[in-house]
């Protein structure tokens, strides 16, 4: 598929052709305006228009669902954001949300329903896992990732904040590739140290920084890929691998661009 | 003068049950200084928790070493208490081992196992003190940790092998008092126990029984100052593990506590209908939390239930890496808050008018502002305490009262509320990425 040939239809264009899609890919701030993260929001796409997914996004009408405004105490803000999401999204008459951000799939997921926005949310690993159980994306085997060695990093958000461990996992190994985990993974796994809000702000004064002790982590499993399923986790380790500068023989690759990569879209 | 012991024995135990009668009011009242928060939904759910987590001591397993040494003190807490069931008795109806008799030689299968527990927690007893004070596991000597906690959990380790050996020496006297005066109950053999008495062979019966009598109060009103010593130290958690866990936060960890509060404004601002706007609080309670009153009733708990083991820290991400962050520190700080407010309050003191608070004088923002919310804190305590929550209520505080977060969260909350992005991209951007990739 080449680069040009993407639908990327918007809830918009979709509600003016009487039209409702299956699920809306809530893109989210990283996914529209960082530049490495519009890649994997790009390679998700793919995988949707491949399978062949009803969806649509909010383009212009999508915004920052608050986590960051919350998790840093300005719950104002949050419940603004918050507010005007559900008002969007309930006047669309959205009933199913898949994301690539954990933090906005934990937003939108456990705090929206306190504010009256009830809506089935699904990250896109648990999304992709699911496609490959249904047979939807087949894995050639002997693919690009055959046998080379890649882990994990888990997504607090994913992770201990959604109990969301195995499906990356599961995923992974539809690659064909040997999975090897850090030493500290699943519920013991290391923060990349941006979540809380820290992404937007320096840290504190300490003796290391957390996103060099998590990619040391990452370096110690001797794998060549270090998988991400989550945006601010993507730039810590990234920024990681290039402080310890490692950056020619280790990537950061999110589950979508794996899987898109394997399927050579 | 008969019934002098007996006496005695009435009198230890009263003023032992009026100090815990006192001592656990304070602490209620203290938790009470908390606000009001609903934790009773799900009930079977909850009894589950307490059961596995309380109960069970399943989270404590996630290291296995330390965990199979406090599983033989705990075991050995519970079982050996049954013991002190036939002190009670034999105290107040001035009987000598009233059970063996009864139960005939399982009575000395019996303390026979209740000896094996009572070696297994000198055992670990004593492998604590050296993983504390010899090996220095470093979680036990982190800044929060000098002076008082170091020398509670060294208190507790010894008082609990001198009243192990108080049982030992009791039933090693015992043993040879039997063999001279054949009024006195006849047990059988302790395993243990006879490995002390060539220290005491060669004592006549009168020398004898009065040590076997010593080691006996010794033992009772050891174990009565030591429960009333546990509520004025960190191993509340014997008790409090088991409420502490009932009441866990049995939502997903990555949920944060709505306000309505702030809803009910938020609404008003954005005219939509708002439920019971026509009877508002009167009294609109500070935003976040600044002392111990904002908190919820359950984090104060959940600092009374702290045994200060420093798992949380030693997982925190901010803590590993140098920062002052310590979750420990969070619960240590505002269980001391707590006591303070409360101890004041009791005197008829100004209590949280002492123009002090939780945070400020206690805990920095230096400290609440390290945390990445990663929840490893959470996941890592063995009592499911939450030290995630109290921070994030602190958070609030600064940034809706004071205005006072770091300037690069104030520029992004900016961000959010003009671009609608915590980055400063122009929200008419937003769709940009499908540009070159759009087929049209």
């Amino acid at each position: 598929m080449s680069e040009n040939n993407l639908s990327v239809p918007t809830m918009a264009e979709m509600t003016a052709k009487g039209e409702t899609p299956e699920v809306l890919f809530w893109v989210g701030c990283a996914g529209s305006f960082d530049d490495r993260y519009k890649k994997v929001t790009i390679a998700f796409i793919k995988i949707l228009e491949k399978v062949g997914i009803s969806y649509a996004v909010l383009g212009e009408e999508e915004t920052c669902t608050g986590d960051p405004a919350r998790r840093a105490g300005n719950e104002f803000l949050f419940q603004m954001q918050a507010m005007a999401n559900i008002q969007v999204l309930d006047g669309y008459g959205v009933k199913k949300i898949v994301t690539a951000c954990p933090h906005c799939f934990n937003t939108l997921k456990n705090e929206y329903p306190d504010l009256g926005g009830n809506y089935e949310v699904i990250h896109h690993s648990t999304f992709l896992q699911q496609l490959i159980n249904e047979g939807k994306v087949k894995m050639k085997g002997g693919g690009e990732f055959k046998g080379k060695k890649i882990t994990y990093h888990d997504s607090c958000y994913l992770g201990r904040a959604n109990n969301i461990y195995e499906a990356p996992r599961e995923v992974l190994q539809a690659l064909d590739a040997e999975l090897v985990e850090m030493k500290r993974c699943r519920t013991k796994g290391l923060c990349c140290g941006a979540g809380g809000a820290q992404m937007f702000k320096d840290a504190e004064p300490g003796n290391k920084e957390v996103n060099i002790e998590r990619t040391e982590d990452a370096l110690a499993t001797g794998a060549n890929i270090i998988a991400a399923a989550c945006p601010f986790c993507m730039t810590m380790m990234r920024d990681g691998v290039k402080g310890k500068e490692k950056e020619d023989s280790v990537e950061v690759l999110d589950l979508a661009e794996l899987i898109a990569k394997n399927e050579g879209l | 003068m008969e019934y002098l012991p007996q006496i005695a024995f009435v009198v230890v135990i009263a003023v032992a049950t009026y100090l815990l009668y006192k001592r656990i009011t304070q602490i209620r009242k203290n938790i009470l200084l908390g606000r009001k928060e609903s934790r009773t939904d799900q009930r079977p759910k909850r009894w589950k928790t307490m059961w596995l987590v309380a109960f069970g001591q399943k989270k404590m397993f996630k290291r296995i070493v330390p965990a199979f040494l406090h599983l033989l003190i705990y075991v050995g807490f519970l079982v050996i208490n049954l013991e002190v069931l036939e002190f009670v008795i034999d105290g107040l109806a001035g009987t000598h081992r009233i059970f063996a008799p009864l139960l005939g030689d399982f009575y000395t299968v019996l303390i026979n196992i209740f000896e094996f527990l009572t070696v297994g927690v000198l055992v670990s007893c004593i492998a604590f003190l050296i993983r504390r004070n010899i090996l220095k596991v470093k979680r036990f000597h982190s800044p929060e940790m000098k002076k008082w906690p170091t020398l509670d959990a060294n208190l507790i380790l010894v008082i609990e092998i001198i009243l192990m050996f108080a049982i030992l020496t009791m039933n090693a006297t015992d043993m040879l008092i039997q063999g001279q005066d054949e009024h006195y109950a006849q047990t059988g053999k302790f395993f243990f126990s006879s490995f002390l008495t060539p220290l005491f062979e060669g004592l006549n019966v009168s020398t004898l029984i009065l040590i076997e009598r010593s080691a006996w109060w010794f033992h009772i009103v050891g174990i009565l100052a030591f429960a009333v010593y546990v509520t004025y130290s960190k191993h509340l958690h014997i008790a409090l593990a088991f409420p502490n866990t009932w009441y866990s936060n049995l939502k997903a960890k990555g949920h944060m506590e709505n306000m309505p509060v702030v809803t009910n404004e938020v609404k008003m601002m954005l005219g939509m209908p708002v439920e019971g706007a026509e009877n508002p609080p009167t009294e609109v309670a500070r935003f976040g939390a600044k002392d111990v009153n904002d908190l919820s009733w359950v984090n104060i708990m959940n600092a009374y239930s702290c045994t200060e083991c420093g798992r949380c820290s030693s997982e925190c991400p901010a803590n590993q890496t140098g920062k002052k962050l310590s979750p420990r520190k969070i619960m240590m700080d505002t269980r001391d808050r707590a006591e303070e407010v409360g101890a004041s309050l009791a005197k008829g003191g100004k209590g949280l008018e002492d123009g002090k608070s939780l945070l400020g004088d206690y805990i920095t923002k230096e400290e609440i502002n390290a945390c990445t919310s990663c929840n490893a804190c959470v996941e890592a305590c063995p009592v499911n305490i939450d030290p995630l929550s109290i921070i994030l209520q602190m958070r609030r505080y600064v940034a809706m009262e004071e205005s006072g977060s770091p300037a690069s969260w104030n520029s992004m909350f900016q961000n959010v509320e003009t671009n609608f992005a915590p980055w400063k991209f122009a929200p008419t951007d937003r769709f940009k990425w499908a540009k070159d990739v759009k087929n049209d």
